[in-house]
């Protein structure tokens, strides 16, 4: 096959050397993904509004003085990104160390282990200790649901719970309350979570978290598994009508 | 419907009412004074005044801001044909004192006055505060008999939307809020965006640590705010319009509502303004306390009634903004430029200034000096005069060590550039920021990594928690500069406070985060000694 040349609104990317025909509208993050980079993401979640919390998709864009976000900068034409220069990664793994340091993340006890999405981001990033001292915060779990438990110390506050629920479900049963290193997830309007009325029990928020903090009841260590494609799934039925893909 | 104000005649009348006063004694009425005891001051005045029944000769008028906040509460006398006195630290006793004088009751009061020729009031130069301290900014008559509100009249019936922004272009107005972005480009943004309604958003969300700025602006002469915003809603197309106050400023909040009241009784707002066909409506919007919600895109989440956190920009506020209609958002300084600008022309408005920097900023200024209260100077001033004449110095033989402006987002001055002048080129060059006009004086008493400490203390606790470098970097940056601060840390604390400083800095999502670093790179470039000292104890 001849040359590939853009489409007629199509734009001339490249990403890491790699040279990318793109439409007007994707993302940095959604080029990268073909060109096969590999991009870290946290917050982020195909089929969810984009929140731009977890900073750890940074890329580095010709041009721009300082990072940008993948996730939520438009590609444009002739623009040029590298996705893992020294100054990125560095920044990739204080932002991955602020997480772990502010959290009580201690994957051998954790439901989650093995599957975790902060776990995984940890060892890409060649995280082998914390620079950072733990603030060990006070933070008590709400297993007042009959099928799901939370435990805020494992929470990041990537809000992809708020999210889906909001977005996919329609409920809004999660959102943020308080500001700063004291923000914490709550349920209904501080209500414990197995006393919300507004709850449907469809569990996306569970199926969603990347790490341990939303789970089944009685998973124990290690065997809690996610489905972070549902949403995703979801969201093309609805707005493409598109039903494949999923078995 | 309202009737719309004849604003020559009302300004007529005005000042013939005020000249059949023999005497007219003017206190303070601003939040500072307020503070140091102004009401029991006013009470005293007015009820001295009225048991010489003197009601018709002597009027006693609440009035803003005279600027020398220190001195509070001030009272000023101006007799019919003599000049004026200015009294400091007046008490209710000395207000007594004061209009007995004045009634013939007594030769002289027993306070103190303020010499006026002293550099404090003669090295500034007031535009946006021309009329605070003189007039009484819960009368509408009394901002029009300043010549108020006749530069909306002037656009309204002899300028085009597009002439409004030319004359402001031609000024060089740039944002007071602390980035100094081109206002007319911004107005261009608005007018050339395309929507069926269009958002004019005025920030007084002011809250940077000592900085009173716009608080005095909107308490002291609301009405110029308001007439700021009727001239940039319609250079730009805009029919609503918001002002954004922190619900700290209270007595700013009631001035705003009964100015937008009375403006809107006079046919200034609404339907039809001045009897054209031009509309706006404006409306006061409270704050629900957050330090962040100054940051625009925060901002219009809370007006919105969301959650007060920023989001990714772009989309810019131009484009989709309030409810996702274009959208501007101004500080109120800025706002309260373009009656003078209008009014007096592009030309004498960039008379004052430096090339890149036009007109005058109104600065906050405190800590260690002689003076402090609240200034407009013109832009290019140095910092020495600031200090030192406007100032008055270095009280209790200290010496300057640094000055901080632009708060937490800043850095501080040292000595050696005090010659510096005051612009938004010069002071970013130095690592500092115009800011929205905070200005701290330090002397060489204090310690420069307690004030890296005490600013990132400050943006830890304003952090909204939306993005993780500011909501968990600043808390490690904060326990890192404490540890500094105690003499526990070592030269490898000293370089993670430096990487995670950049981290924090480049990572952030918005303007909080990105620059609550800012203080710490600056005490870091001119007082590495003092850090290096206190991390030598540590080893």
């Amino acid at each position: 096959m001849a040359n590939r040349r853009a489409r007629p609104n199509g734009l001339n990317v490249t990403i890491d050397g790699v040279e990318m025909s793109a439409v007007e509208g994707e993302s940095v993050l959604d080029v990268a993904r073909r060109a096969g980079a590999a991009i870290p993401t946290l917050c982020y979640l195909d089929g969810l509004s984009v929140h731009g919390g977890c900073r750890v998709c940074l890329v580095e864009v010709d041009g721009e003085h300082a990072p940008r976000l993948a996730c939520s900068t438009p590609v444009t034409d002739e623009m040029e990104v590298r996705t893992a220069t020294e100054a990125i990664t560095e920044h990739r793994r204080i932002v991955v160390e602020l997480l772990f340091a502010e959290g009580n993340h201690i994957c051998a006890v954790c439901v989650s282990n093995g599957s975790c999405e902060l776990q995984d981001l940890a060892s890409e990033v060649g995280m082998d200790h914390v620079r950072f001292p733990y603030q060990y915060p006070d933070r008590a779990a709400d297993a007042s649901h009959p099928k799901y438990v939370f435990d805020p110390q494992r929470c990041i506050l990537c809000t992809r719970c708020v999210r889906a629920c909001a977005e996919i479900e329609g409920a809004h049963v999660w959102d943020v309350a308080a500001r700063g290193a004291d923000s914490y997830l709550v349920t209904e309007l501080n209500l414990p979570w197995g006393e919300a009325p507004s709850c449907t029990w469809c569990g996306k928020c569970v199926t969603v978290c990347p790490t341990g903090a939303l789970a089944f009841k009685g998973r124990a260590i290690g065997e809690m598994e996610h489905d972070t494609d549902l949403v995703g799934f979801l969201a093309r039925a609805r707005t493409e009508g598109e039903w494949e893909g999923r078995s | 419907m309202a009737k719309t104000i004849d604003l020559f005649q009302v300004a007529d009348e005005e000042l013939e009412a005020r000249s059949r006063f023999t005497c007219r004694i003017k206190t303070c009425a601003s939040t500072a004074c307020l503070s140091a005891g102004a009401g029991p001051v006013r009470t005293a005045l007015e009820q001295a005044v009225a048991a010489a029944h003197a009601g018709h000769d002597i009027e006693v008028v609440p009035t803003g801001c005279m600027g020398l906040c220190s001195k509070g509460p001030l009272v000023r006398a101006e007799p019919r044909g003599a000049s004026p006195t200015l009294f400091e630290q007046v008490t209710a006793e000395g207000g007594r004192a004061i209009a007995e004088t004045f009634t013939g009751q007594r030769s002289e009061p027993d306070v103190t006055v303020l010499d006026e020729s002293i550099p404090f009031f003669t090295q500034q130069r007031r535009v946006v505060l021309k009329s605070a301290g003189k007039i009484n900014p819960d009368r509408l008559e009394d901002y029009v008999a300043e010549g108020g509100y006749r530069a909306v009249l002037t656009a309204l019936t002899e300028m085009t939307p597009q002439e409004v922004i030319e004359v402001i272009r031609d000024s060089g107005l740039r944002g007071r809020g602390g980035a100094g972005y081109p206002t007319a480009t911004k107005l261009g943004l608005l007018a050339d965006a395309q929507g069926e309604t269009k958002y004019v958003v005025a920030n007084g969300d002011e809250g940077d640590p000592g900085a009173y700025m716009d608080r005095t602006i909107m308490e002291d002469d609301p009405h110029r705010v308001l007439e700021g915003i009727i001239l940039a809603a319609y250079a730009t197309g805009a029919s609503q319009a918001y002002i954004y106050v922190r619900a700290e400023y209270p007595s700013a909040i009631e001035r705003l509502e009964r100015a937008i009241r009375d403006a809107r009784r006079h046919g200034l707002l609404g339907r039809n303004i001045l009897d054209n066909s031009f509309r706006l409506d404006v409306a006061v919007r409270i704050g629900a306390g957050a330090f962040v919600c100054g940051e625009e895109t925060a901002l219009m989440a809370s007006i919105e009634g969301k959650r007060g956190t920023p989001s990714i920009r772009p989309p810019y506020p131009t484009e989709r903004g309030l409810w996702g209609a274009p959208t501007m958002i101004n500080n109120v300084e800025t706002l309260a430029n373009l009656p003078e600008i209008i009014a007096g022309g592009a030309d004498a408005f960039a008379s004052v200034g430096t090339g890149s920097s036009k007109g005058t900023k109104v600065f906050a200024l405190a800590g260690k000096l002689q003076h402090t209260g609240l200034i407009e100077v013109p832009m290019g001033i140095t910092l020495r005069t600031i200090v030192y004449d406007i100032g008055g110095g270095i009280p209790n033989g200290r010496s300057f060590k640094a000055a901080q402006t632009g708060g937490p987002s800043g850095g501080c001055i040292p000595a050696a550039h005090l010659d510096t002048p005051v612009d938004y080129e010069s002071l970013r060059a130095l690592g500092s920021m115009m800011g929205s006009g905070g200005l701290i004086v330090m002397d060489d008493t204090v310690s420069m990594p307690e004030v890296a400490k005490f600013f990132m203390e400050f943006c830890m606790d304003e952090s909204c928690g939306k993005c993780v470098p500011c909501r968990a970097g600043t808390v490690q940056l904060h326990e890192l500069l404490g540890k500094i601060c105690d003499g526990k840390a070592t030269r490898a604390d000293l370089q993670l406070l430096e990487s995670l400083s950049w981290t924090v800095r480049d990572t952030s999502l918005c303007g909080l985060g990105q620059t609550a670093p800012n203080p710490v790179f600056s005490t870091l470039h001119y007082f590495r000694n003092e850090y290096l000292d206190l991390v030598a104890g540590g080893r």
